[in-house]
């Protein structure tokens, strides 16, 4: 997993509430066995014309905003269907923080699982941030992690922001879950067998 | 512990391997899952990248139902490439893995949150986490469900757990005697309604009180499976009678003294008296109509006498754009009485409302009734064992007689990702969870409703209140001479 330390660039606003996943990542783009080829399924619907080419009022498509590298997002971000596949696609367009009010559960933890940083504010610290970026000019947005700060690069504004210890620390040093849990399956297995004891039909 | 319990905590605290931090974070055992062909794959391949093996692969169930075609004619062919690819490489995983594989020609087969009660998969008191979000729908069975992405499915495979963070409990009670044709998808369509599409973020909801025992097992199910449309991030319910008189005897259910056992230990699961509640929400279901969406997004929805209400009501600002957008996408106009709405397609299918009590609701509305002309209706049962069943009674003949299509069992419409996709402008009654753009097919049109408000949209050809339609319209019994 790639680490996430402090990254800067562009901030493309997107504010509609309960943005779905099916949104995020439409069906025709399920299925693959691999994760191959997912940058190209973000928001596809939005984002490219019946024709294959770029929709130019598309937020991600309008000059200044093809490389951002952040979304400042509604609340409820990424509800719905469970698929990974969103967030990979997510990260594989480049996209390396979101910035929103809430975040669908299922969905915050897919992003946890791929070093997406979810950073979550008070409506109208949000709302300041993204009625900045929604200038290209004034678009860039500083996020440092180590210090729970987001800056807003043209104006100098900062908002701290709260992150979970463990996350920041899995964030931060781009920490696989599975190979840290590993790790403990003695544990994991003693509790099995109390599990089970206490639990016999469980066997 | 000191203190009055929820029946989410002690779930919870029973799994708990070791607490990881001191903000909730902790280490949670996982008891079971269910694999389907789509949202697994990755998975796998990462445990064969880690040359790592199942942890346990008895508790895992892996069933083809998001892909496979649900044509009459059952065949193990998948007309889709990548449907195939996907398929294969499930049974090469069931193979490799060990794990037990119900396939498309397996008479188990069905959509996996029908299937797993179906086989007793599913017990009180566990923690159960599979990839697909309405693995909330086994809180009806008194686990513990809900959904993960495919990173924790490969955690759960590699460890038995999940890294977990203990969430906020919200009470959902249920008071009252619904009124005739409401169901409990109208019930949490309401529910959903009234606290929106993010009002249960973050939160674990336990339903509970005396209507909510009045259900039958099955329509908890639909309530449990549709809570995830207002942000559950879990559910529970306490497992009473009818629910141990469901799980006994199913095929993976404990039996002799282990049932009685086991029987003993459900019975205590529930919450405390006293049990705290970060949130509370009281339902008088004496109140619900019967429900339809208007918009794109599961809270957007209305009783079905009511009308398209204008964005302009919205008090927030970015609600009142998501209703113009959705309307826009909709193709409606603010005051369209909303049983005014011609439907080209109607669907009977999900694992919200594909369950035989669903498809003899719908059927009791269809017998003696005919499809409206132009309108295409499609039934696909929960399970290939409910398909079974429903043609055992008759209800697959209602259905035939009517003009639906009998198809067999899978995901199909309600999402699309087989070949029963929706063109642009089709405009359908659904009896599915989504109603997201593009959901059943780009630039295609979705309204959630009940089963019977599907069945009574396809005779009539337009968005219907079920309860405005007379007394079945059976064909005159012949005279009798003697």
């Amino acid at each position: 997993m790639q680490p996430f330390v402090t990254v800067e660039g562009a901030a493309a606003p997107f504010l509609l509430p309960n943005l779905d996943t099916d949104v995020i990542m439409p069906k025709t783009f399920l299925k693959g066995i691999d994760r191959a080829g997912l940058d190209r399924g973000v928001f596809n619907l939005l984002r490219f014309g019946a024709g294959g080419a770029p929709e130019p009022d598309f937020i991600l498509n309008r000059p200044g905003y093809e490389e951002a590298r952040f979304l400042v997002v509604g609340p409820n971000f990424g509800c719905g269907s469970s698929r990974e596949h969103a967030v990979w696609g997510l990260a594989q367009l480049g996209i390396r923080a979101l910035i929103g009010t809430s975040f669908a559960g299922i969905f915050d933890d897919n992003c946890r699982n791929n070093g997406l940083l979810t950073i979550s504010l008070d409506p109208a610290v949000v709302a300041r941030i993204a009625a900045v970026v929604a200038q290209p000019e004034t678009n860039r947005l500083h996020i440092d992690l180590p210090a729970e700060v987001v800056t807003l690069a043209a104006t100098g504004e900062a908002a701290a922001f709260e992150i979970e210890p463990l996350r920041k620390e899995a964030l931060l040093r781009g920490l696989d879950a599975v190979g840290t849990t590993l790790a403990e399956a003695d544990a994991i297995r003693a509790f099995e067998v109390r599990h089970r004891a206490e639990n016999p039909w469980l066997a | 512990m000191a203190g009055p319990r929820t029946l989410y905590d002690k779930i919870v605290d029973a799994h708990t391997v070791r607490a990881l931090d001191d903000k909730g974070r902790v280490l949670l055992y996982v008891d079971r899952t269910i694999l389907n062909e789509y949202t697994s794959p990755q998975a796998f391949s990462g445990l064969r990248e880690r040359g790592c093996k199942v942890w346990n692969p008895a508790a895992a169930l892996m069933v083809v139902d998001h892909v496979n075609p649900t044509t009459p004619r059952r065949t193990a062919d998948m007309p889709d490439a990548g449907a195939a690819r996907q398929a294969a490489y499930f049974a090469q995983n069931a193979r490799d893995f060990g794990i037990e594989l119900i396939d498309v020609l397996d008479p188990r087969q069905g959509i996996e949150h029908v299937v797993a009660p179906e086989q007793g998969l599913v017990l009180p008191g566990m923690v159960v986490a599979a990839g697909d979000s309405h693995t909330t729908s086994y809180a009806a069975l008194g686990a513990l469900g809900f959904g993960i992405g495919t990173s924790d499915i490969e955690h759960y495979l590699a460890t038995q757990t999940l890294v977990y963070r203990r969430l906020k409990t919200m009470r959902i009670t249920l008071h009252g005697v619904p009124g005739l044709g409401v169901t409990a998808k109208d019930m949490v369509m309401e529910v959903i309604r009234r606290i929106g599409a993010d009002g249960a973020v973050g939160h674990a909801v336990e339903f509970d009180g005396p209507a909510l025992s009045a259900l039958s097992v099955e329509e908890r199910m639909t309530l449990a499976n549709m809570i995830v449309e207002a942000g559950a991030r879990g559910a529970v319910m306490t497992p009473d009678t009818k629910v141990f008189r469901y799980i006994e005897g199913r095929p993976r259910a404990p039996r002799g003294p282990l049932w009685d056992r086991a029987l003993a230990a459900w019975t205590v699961l529930t919450s405390d008296p006293g049990a705290r509640f970060d949130r509370s929400f009281a339902l008088d279901v004496g109140e619900v109509a019967p429900m339809v969406t208007w918009g794109t997004s599961p809270d957007q929805a209305a009783p079905v006498a009511g009308r398209v209400p204008a964005p302009e009501a919205e008090g927030d600002a970015a609600r009142r754009c998501a209703a113009e957008r959705a309307l826009a996408y909709m193709d409606l106009r603010p005051g369209t009485p909303l049983d005014a709405i011609p439907i080209s397609h109607a669907f009977i299918g999900s694992c919200t409302n594909a369950r035989i009590e669903d498809l003899r609701d719908a059927a009791r509305v269809l017998a003696g009734r005919t499809v409206a002309p132009g309108v295409r209706a499609i039934v696909v049962p929960g399970s290939t064992a409910v398909r079974a069943q429903a043609e055992a009674e008759g209800v697959a003949e209602i259905f035939r007689q009517a003009g639906f299509e009998w198809r067999q069992s899978g995901c199909s419409m309600c999402l699309a990702m087989n070949d029963d996709v929706l063109a642009p402008g089709d405009r359908c009654a659904s009896s599915t969870n989504r109603n997201f753009e593009g959901r059943q097919g780009a630039g295609a049109r979705t309204h959630l409703m009940s089963p019977a408000m599907v069945a009574a949209a396809a005779v009539t050809g337009r968005i219907t209140d079920v309860r405005r339609l007379a007394a079945p319209a059976r064909k005159p019994e012949p005279c009798s001479l003697s």
